[in-house]
């Protein structure tokens, strides 16, 4: 049977194949991401659920268990409402160009040491330009609609995305001076050793103010004032209905996973295991209690899985910001926090303080 | 050169269809860009006429409109509307009813800052108190369930006292598909004994669930940054627009009904009056909070009474009040009485009457005008909303599009009222 296959392969002309294998490879990270923001979602209704002392989606399936397919199911049965007065075009490539972004981003981000679609040496630079990108789908989402809610949304996103683009770019400089490389991969190689050879340790007030701007970059509570449920209704995407705005909840989960992931992979090295380099080597021989202590793509998930737990934590918790309040943040707070920042780490450099400078 | 396009403020429709509007508020918002020029609020959309439904019905079949009016503050409403009557007719309830009154006053006002406290805190954004706050709604609701069979819509009160005593045992909760013998014993176990004994086992931990909304709160910095100096009403304003309760506390001026010009036994009972400094959404907050630990104090002193004071809750006079039904059934006079009662109603003496008690929104009045009739000549409801919500130009004006929101929640709108 595998013979076969491999002859039939070998028997398929050079040009054919390349395209074929990326298509597999983007399928292979491209479905397990959709299933995760399906579950995503039903991880938020539950875990909200739980700190709100009520039970949460339990009625689909095995305790709720089949509820994301069936929410998914039910966004692509109903109808796309287009308004009278909405340019139609813009109106449906919004969409579209919110999630492209999102799951293009992808293309470089490593899972574990080899495993990865693009290994490029520019990928935080892409990674960068590409969630920039996604603001885009939501200012035409918010300006095609012809809805005053949509535009004062739109128009509050694009303002919050700009100003949080610059604070997380600087806290992308810190890491690209402690990892000297801009490839994704090299950046998580550099941070090898141990727990403390971690970029978490010396970028300490970075990290903090990439998440924060991560979660304001994806529009989530406390920052989710694009959305703004009780005074914008649903912001940018109020207009729309059926699988038009499931796309949009798309990228925006796909946009949070994306965050929590290049969080874990600058500031607390990815794949690599917290027990390495203090461990006893006797640990890594137990048979299967070994390799989930070594480094792997479990140790990545784990990481994301934790960061994704905050994003639903700070929803069920903070009060959401006004608007101007946000740009006070991002402007005033962030952006010289990691200015600084930047001068304190070129000091450490120069005198090659700790594991990570030298 | 072209001349440069004429720069206009653009109106925004905020309701009545919005998650905000607190049912059926249409503002009309004049906007620059995310600032509020000018805020107009439209009211009528829950018109009900019950002014004038209550013309036309005897005394007693109107308290059940008046729970209808502010549908999160029932018996309040009630309250109100059975002390004008009682005014006009010169009876007076007996002392245990007059206790009982008491007691389900602060209960309802519990019950309506919790709603309050939820939504304000929704509004703002911070979604899990509002879940918090229903838990402990849900307790009182069967307090309600358990004095009336209603949960919300009580019409418990009733003139020359209410409608009945306080019941020796709870409702209870049954095995059934969803529930197994075992959750049921363990959401029994606080029902076992009467009334008064659940609500002590309330009094007892609703403090410390106060404290559990105000961690989610108090000095959380967004919370502070969302609602210091936010709808600012200085005192002299506040008076000026007709506010009254948490508003008019809020702005600094200790003004409360239940010590001004105290009706039933608020004078036998101990209890403070909260104020705030700077009248904003934050001190309303404060005021707001304290004022259900206050309430929580006036409750417990309540059923410490009422154990110790057997007696009548409805005054002897079978103009007024039924009969009892053993009685129906072999005096022929108490039968007439039921039956005149239910059907004509009784007369009052002819006169206008105001009788006003606080309320958890502020002054809820009502203005009875009889003609000497068994129905009201005119019935004029004096809703502590409707001042409130006329501010809303006065306190939204230079503040952003959120701030808004913020101000119609700390302004406490239930349009059941305002609407009427």
């Amino acid at each position: 049977m595998i013979e076969t296959i491999q002859s039939l392969w070998a028997a398929v002309p050079e040009p054919v194949q390349i395209p074929v294998l990326i298509v597999v490879k983007i399928l292979v990270i491209v479905l397990p991401l959709m299933g995760a923001v399906a579950y995503l979602t039903f991880a938020e209704r539950k875990i909200i659920g739980y700190i709100q002392v009520r039970i949460g989606p339990n009625r689909v399936g095995p305790r709720g268990w089949l509820q994301p397919i069936a929410d998914a199911v039910k966004l692509l049965t109903k109808e796309i409402v287009l308004p009278a007065n909405a340019s139609r075009f813009l109106f449906l490539i919004a969409p579209v160009l919110a999630i492209g972004p999102a799951l293009a981003a992808w293309a470089v981000v490593p899972f574990d040491e080899g495993l990865l679609l693009a290994d490029i040496d520019a990928a935080l630079l892409y990674v960068l330009a590409l969630t920039s990108l996604a603001v885009y789908g939501i200012i035409i989402a918010g300006w095609a609609s012809n809805s005053k809610y949509a535009l004062l949304g739109a128009m509050r996103s694009a303002a919050q995305m700009v100003a949080y683009e610059i604070a997380m770019g600087f806290a992308l400089v810190g890491v690209l001076m402690v990892g000297d490389s801009l490839n994704l991969r090299e950046i998580v190689l550099r941070q090898a050793g141990s727990p403390l050879h971690w970029f978490v340790w010396p970028l300490l007030p970075l990290f903090v103010v990439y998440f924060v701007s991560g979660v304001a970059e994806t529009n989530r509570a406390p920052f989710d004032v694009a959305e703004g449920e009780s005074e914008i209704v649903a912001g940018f995407h109020v207009e729309y209905s059926g699988i038009a705005f499931g796309v949009f909840f798309l990228a925006e989960y796909a946009n949070m996973i994306l965050i929590s992931t290049l969080a874990s992979l600058m500031f607390l090295g990815g794949w690599l295991s917290p027990f390495e380099g203090w461990a006893p080597e006797s640990w890594f021989a137990v048979p299967v209690l070994g390799t989930l202590l070594a480094s792997g793509i479990h140790w990545l998930l784990a990481k994301t899985a934790f960061f994704l737990f905050c994003f639903l934590w700070f929803r069920a918790t903070f009060p959401r910001y006004r608007y101007d309040q946000i740009m006070r943040l991002g402007w005033k707070v962030f952006l010289p926090l990691t200015i600084v920042w930047l001068f304190v780490e070129g000091l450490a450099q120069y005198f090659r303080i700790g594991p990570w400078f030298a | 050169m072209r001349p440069m396009p004429e720069i206009r403020n653009f109106t925004l429709n905020f309701g009545p269809q919005h998650p905000s509007a607190h049912g059926v508020l249409r503002l009309v918002l004049e906007m620059d860009g995310e600032v509020v020029q000018r805020a107009d609020p439209h009211i009528g959309l829950l018109h009900r006429a019950t002014e004038k439904l209550a013309e036309s019905k005897p005394f007693n079949q109107s308290i059940g409109y008046m729970d209808r009016l502010d549908y999160v503050s029932m018996m309040c409403n009630e309250h109100a509307y059975v002390l004008a009557i009682e005014k006009l007719l010169g009876v007076e309830p007996p002392i245990r009813a007059q206790y009982i009154r008491v007691m389900f006053d602060e209960v309802t006002r519990i019950l309506n800052h919790l709603l309050w406290l939820g939504s304000h805190a929704l509004d703002i954004g911070a979604m899990t108190v509002f879940l918090y706050c229903f838990r402990e709604r849900e307790d009182l609701m069967d307090c309600y369930e358990a004095v009336s069979g209603a949960r919300m819509h009580a019409t418990y009160y009733r003139p020359g006292g209410v409608y009945r005593d306080l019941p020796e045992e709870m409702p209870k909760y049954e095995p059934s598909r969803w529930r197994s013998e075992r959750e049921v014993r363990k959401l029994n176990e606080a029902r076992e004994g009467s009334l008064l004994d659940f609500l002590e086992r309330f009094t007892e931990r609703f403090p410390k669930r106060v404290d559990e909304y105000e961690t989610l709160l108090t000095d959380n910095r967004i919370w502070k940054q969302r609602t210091v100096g936010i709808g600012v009403v200085p005192p002299e304003r506040a008076l000026a627009l007709g506010f009254t309760g948490p508003m008019l506390r809020g702005s600094g001026i200790a003004w409360d009904l239940r010590k001004k010009q105290p009706y039933e036994v608020y004078d036998r009972l101990d209890f403070d009056i909260p104020v705030g400094t700077n009248g904003d959404c934050y001190d309303r907050y404060l005021v707001r909070i304290e004022e259900m630990r206050q309430s929580n104090r006036i409750i417990r002193q309540c059923i410490d009474w009422l154990r110790r004071n057997p007696g009548p809750v409805m005054v002897d006079d079978h103009k007024v009040a039924p009969p009892p039904r053993e009685e129906m059934k072999r005096d022929m006079e108490a039968l007439i009485h039921h039956f005149k009662l239910f059907t004509e109603g009784y007369c009052v003496p002819e006169g206008e009457v105001y009788a006003a008690v606080e309320h958890p929104k502020g002054e809820f009045g009502i203005y009875l005008v009889s003609d000497g009739a068994n129905k009201p000549y005119r019935v004029k409801i004096r809703a502590p909303g409707f001042a409130h919500l006329s501010a809303m130009d006065e306190m939204a004006r230079g503040h952003m599009l959120a701030d808004v929101v913020a101000i119609i929640g700390t302004q406490d709108i239930v349009f059941g009222e305002i609407d009427r």
